[in-house]
């Protein structure tokens, strides 16, 4: 080892606390790299090896019925390759031990028993039911997990009225059926939504569709263009009552998933950029300061024959290996985090495996970025004190020049004491400094802003889409559209408070050349328990003959107030009409249109119909409410607002819990390598003076004021900034979360700038209480002997 | 070895018996004093002349409470230093120690009124900043920053920022150590008015023989002991030395 080799070692090992909170910051950085593209990449191979494996379909086409022997015909469309045709029902479930009410997708399984040939049934346990026995069935891993069931369980399910008990013989999950949520539901509800796969005649006799089918998935040959055998289908199925062929970006499963993958992918990436800045600024500021300090070593050597390109080496070698330590402690904590993070999302898909792998992009990129990071700080740092020629190097720098600052050319002075005039004076003589500091710690705070984020854009959304515009406790759908007078009957039912008819047709909006697949909802006038509210979250009226528009469609189709734009009915009659968008309504969550009931009726012309009711209840009246509606053949499913408000932060809150502490982690770790880096420096850059104060009779206490005071200020200067910072980074994230399924509000309670300001203040009270430490130990004899 | 001892009838400020320091240098241990008796009195002018590893710096180090024997007691003013701790110490220099060093140590981002008044502040019945500049003769320069001063001048500031508390000691380690011969005879000046007009008690460490000449008491130290002590028969004033 050469000498100049084993004094790089040394002095390693002498910066050892600075190296190591620098390297922890690298760390953080590379590690939510790897972490979340690991996650992200494995996610998608998983998710494309189980689309594979279970033959997920290209395209979806629901009818209301047709007789079987048209799948030749279904065959025979250019572009197919396979067709399947299946029934699906919507029922309830009722499952001995939970009082509520479970709805249920029931699918049909082939006549012949087996495996249909597309969106196949995974088995998790048990087998698949007897082609011959019509009672039994497999049920959906996620509902199953969550009511414990096994093959051998019992279920009651109600199927048009029609109650009957089936023999849980298997558990099991599927393609189709990944992201489990109920129809119309944003979030999966393992607990009140079911998936069942039960035998195709036991199905037929229930829904009296012998030798019939209402739902048909189809796989393409490779290189079939989907928009033009999506024409053929819904031509082909038009006079069977279909209401629109969609692939799999509008197929809900496929869609959310593809949703999250996209929001995983925009973290993946905004994540280790904001580490691995700060990362890489700490290490440049880190080397400045080092190579200062050996201006006399590097003039020695320079005088002793060393050229610049050696020296140049030596420095950029101590800076690799600090952030190649880093970059490998981040990769394995990233490999283990990514695949605890995998397992979880593996848990909420249920996907029977996870193809996890190290994301060997994400390894390289972090290394290479850490590695430049590190070469271009101290690049910077050696330019100055290689350009001074030996001699020069060897003496000490100038004594610093300072100056009277702003606060006291403007005469301010009487008010600061000396200690605050040289705090002011050191902060005014390296501005630049300051503020990369004050720019570093503000990052530190929006990273720790960002973790409780979620969780306040989720609270948001609940209270405004719950309370204010969703207020009734029970929505009854129905089978299909029932005359209006059906509500009279559930209006008088006991323990009901309130009965409001509500119309949900399936459209397709177009606007020249933009076309979107939704639902428009038809309120009467005066509605009560559902209120499309305006950007000031007031409730707003459908003004009878226009539609209102979730304002996300606005962009989206391109759309003005007043314009017309054509309504095609999805069942029914599928007309295409023409009606005027009479504004936009905010919405978090979906995108849809409202009308006034009786202007949709009229413009779908199948008279006074609807199709649900949504019911305000007396507490304590709802399992006996549910009894009674269970015992209609033409309702298809109940739910419950508040049962579904609990499901939902039974999902999120623990995810949403274990990402803020994540996130305050590492902007902890951030905020510690900033601090504890700055004190250090400044105490190695003062220390000479701080003992002088310390020989003439300063106490500690005193010392310690004047170094920490400083770093006080800044921190709780870049306070503000790091809730500006925090709010923007929120926004940014908002804006990659900007979907048709929801858009999160940037909300941010004031309990998330106190959690971030506390949490900031904390890790710089611990950074400077070691660093206090030191101060305790300065030489005050040698401070008076040695010059700089 | 003759111990230092004064003629002066009045009590002592400083007595110090038997001191001795022993330091490790890693695997060295290196004897610095050797059983040191002293005795300091009011208004006293003292040189302490000697080699380099004489022994000066650490007497001077444990007389003004920056460091401690490892045998051996000092009192000042019957307070015992030699029991005392930290925070004692800090006190005690805080109260009755003015340090002035050899490369100034003056605060870059202050002024020389403001180095000054660093320490006024936390000192309990100071004189102000503008006096004690004015006592070194830099009333003109007072706004100015250290880089803007002159390697005297800075010393002169130290001066002024150690005598503003009103010491009862003030203790110099080599204070002309970094200047030239007419510059260091100013700064000079300056210590001996201060010991003149105010009467404070002052050692002054140097190499330099040739300062002996204004002491009223020279110690000669060698190898960690006094090893001989004069008293001038004629003072010299500051101004009239040169080397």
């Amino acid at each position: 080892m050469s000498a100049l080799t084993r004094k790089g070692w040394r002095d390693l090992w002498h910066l050892r606390g600075q190296a190591l909170a620098i390297a922890l910051v690298i760390a953080g950085g590379v590690a939510t790299l790897v972490m979340s593209q690991s996650t992200y990449e494995s996610l998608t191979t998983t998710r494309e090896l189980f689309y594979r494996d279970g033959a997920l379909a290209d395209l979806w086409a629901p009818l209301t019925r047709a007789p079987d022997t048209l799948v030749t015909q279904l065959q025979a469309v250019p572009g197919v390759q396979t067709a399947q045709t299946r029934l699906l029902a919507m029922g309830t479930l009722a499952v001995s031990g939970f009082n509520e009410p479970v709805r249920a997708e029931v699918v049909s399984l082939p006549i012949r028993g087996g495996q249909p040939l597309l969106n196949r049934v995974q088995l998790r346990s048990g087998r698949l039911p007897d082609p011959d026995v019509d009672n039994e069935v497999v049920v959906g891993e996620a509902f199953a997990v969550a009511h414990a069931l096994r093959a051998g369980d019992m279920l009651r399910l109600t199927l048009r009225g029609r109650q009957r008990w089936l023999h849980v013989v298997g558990v099991g999950t599927s393609p189709e059926y990944v992201y489990q949520s109920p129809p119309g539901a944003v979030f999966p509800d393992f607990q009140r939504y079911a998936v069942l796969w039960m035998n195709r005649h036991a199905m037929e006799k229930a829904l009296n569709m012998d030798g019939a089918f209402n739902n048909v998935v189809l796989r393409l040959l490779p290189g079939a263009r989907q928009a033009a055998v999506i024409t053929d289908l819904d031509r082909l199925l038009a006079r069977y009552g279909g209401v629109g062929a969609y692939g799999r970006h509008e197929q809900t499963s496929a869609r959310y998933l593809e949703e999250e993958m996209r929001q995983l992918e925009t973290m993946a990436r905004l994540f280790p950029v904001i580490f691995l800045g700060v990362a890489a600024f700490l290490l440049h500021v880190v080397l400045m300061r080092l190579i200062g300090t050996q201006r006399d070593q590097i003039g020695v050597l320079k005088a002793f024959g060393y050229p610049d390109r050696t020296l140049a080496g030596h420095y950029l070698a101590m800076a690799t290996w600090i952030a190649l330590g880093g970059a490998l402690l981040g990769i394995g904590l990233g490999a283990v985090l990514g695949g605890w993070l995998a397992h979880v999302y593996q848990g909420i898909y249920r996907f029977p495996f996870l193809a996890y792998h190290l994301s060997l992009r994400a390894v390289t990129t972090g290394v290479a970025v850490s590695l430049a990071a590190a070469a271009a700080g101290a690049l910077m740092a050696l330019r100055a004190a290689l350009a001074l020629p030996p001699a020069e190097a060897m003496r000490a720098p100038a004594p610093p020049r300072f100056g009277a600052t702003l606060i006291e050319r403007l005469g301010l002075q009487r008010w600061l004491s000396q200690p605050a005039r040289m705090v002011l004076r050191d902060l005014g003589r390296r501005p630049g400094r300051a503020v990369l500091t004050v720019t570093g710690l503000a990052m530190a705070c929006s990273v720790m802003m960002v973790g409780r984020f979620q969780g306040d854009a989720v609270e948001h959304m609940v209270d405004t889409q719950l309370s204010i515009a969703q207020r009734h406790d029970l929505a009854v759908t129905f089978v299909e559209p029932a005359p209006r007078r059906v509500v009279f009957e559930l209006a008088a039912l006991p323990g009901v408070r309130e009965a409001e008819p509500v119309r949900t047709a399936p459209v397709r909006l177009i606007h020249g050349h933009r076309s979107y697949r939704t639902v428009i909802d038809g309120l009467p006038p005066g509605a009560r328990l559902r209120r499309p509210l305006d950007t000031q979250l007031r409730p707003v009226t459908p003004a009878s003959g226009g539609v209102l528009l979730t304002d996300y469609l606005q962009g989206m189709l391109d759309l003005q107030p007043g314009d017309e734009i054509q309504v095609q009915a999805l069942d029914g009659h599928r007309r295409l009409r023409s009606v005027r968008v009479a504004g936009f309504v905010h919405e978090y969550i979906g995108a849809q249109g409202y009308m006034d009931l009786d202007a949709l009726n009229q413009l779908l012309g199948d008279g006074d119909v609807v199709s649900g009711v949504l019911l305000g209840v007396t507490p304590g009246a709802e399992p006996d409410l549910y009894a009674r509606l269970d015992r209609r053949p033409w309702v298809a499913g109940v739910s419950s607002r508040l049962a579904s408000v609990r499901s939902f932060y039974d999902t999120m809150g623990e995810s949403l819990l274990v990402f803020t502490w994540v996130a305050a982690l590492l902007g902890g770790v951030i905020n510690f390598g900033l601090v504890y880096n700055a004190a250090r420096i400044s105490l190695s850059e003062r220390g000479r003076e701080l003992a002088s104060l310390r020989v003439l009779g300063m106490t500690e206490g005193e010392v310690s004021t004047l170094l920490l005071g400083q770093l006080g200020l800044l921190v709780v200067l870049s306070l503000p900034f790091g809730f500006a910072a925090g709010w923007g980074l929120c926004w940014m994230m908002a804006q990659g979360f900007q979907s048709e399924l929801f858009r999160i509000p940037v909300q941010l309670t004031t309990a998330t700038y106190a959690f971030a300001g506390i949490m900031v203040l904390g890790a710089s009270v611990v950074s400077a209480l070691l660093v206090r430490r030191r101060i305790a130990r300065l030489d005050l004899i040698a401070v008076l002997k040695t010059r700089e | 070895m003759p111990s230092a001892s004064s003629s002066s009838a009045s009590e002592p400020v400083f007595r110090a018996r038997g001191l001795t320091k022993t330091y490790r240098m890693g695997e060295v241990e290196v004897q610095a004093l050797r059983g040191v008796d002293l005795d300091l009195y009011r208004g006293e002018f003292v040189v302490l002349l000697g080699p380099s590893g004489s022994g000066k710096s650490t007497l001077m180090n444990i007389l003004g409470g920056l460091d401690v024997p490892t045998a051996g007691e000092v009192w000042y003013e019957g307070h015992h230093l030699t029991g005392a701790n930290q925070r004692e110490l800090t006190l005690f220099r805080r109260e009755h120690v003015g340090f002035v060093f050899q490369f100034y140590n003056l605060i870059p981002s202050l002024t020389a009124r403001e180095n000054v008044a660093i320490v006024t502040e936390i000192a309990e019945q100071p004189m102000t900043p503008e006096e004690a500049l004015a006592r070194v003769d830099l009333s003109n320069r007072m706004d100015h920053f250290p880089a803007q001063l002159s390697g005297g001048q800075q010393q002169r500031v130290a001066i002024a920022r150690a005598i503003a508390k009103r010491p009862a000691v003030l203790l110099c380690d080599e204070p002309t150590g970094a200047l030239d011969s007419a510059t260091g005879v100013r700064v000079l000046e300056a210590l001996e008015r201060v010991n003149t007009e105010l009467g404070t008690t002052t050692v002054v460490i140097t190499h330099n023989a040739d300062i002996a000449r204004m002491a009223h008491r020279v110690l000669y130290l060698g190898d960690g002991r006094i090893v001989r002590e004069e008293r001038p028969a004629r003072r010299i004033p500051a101004r009239e030395l040169s080397w």
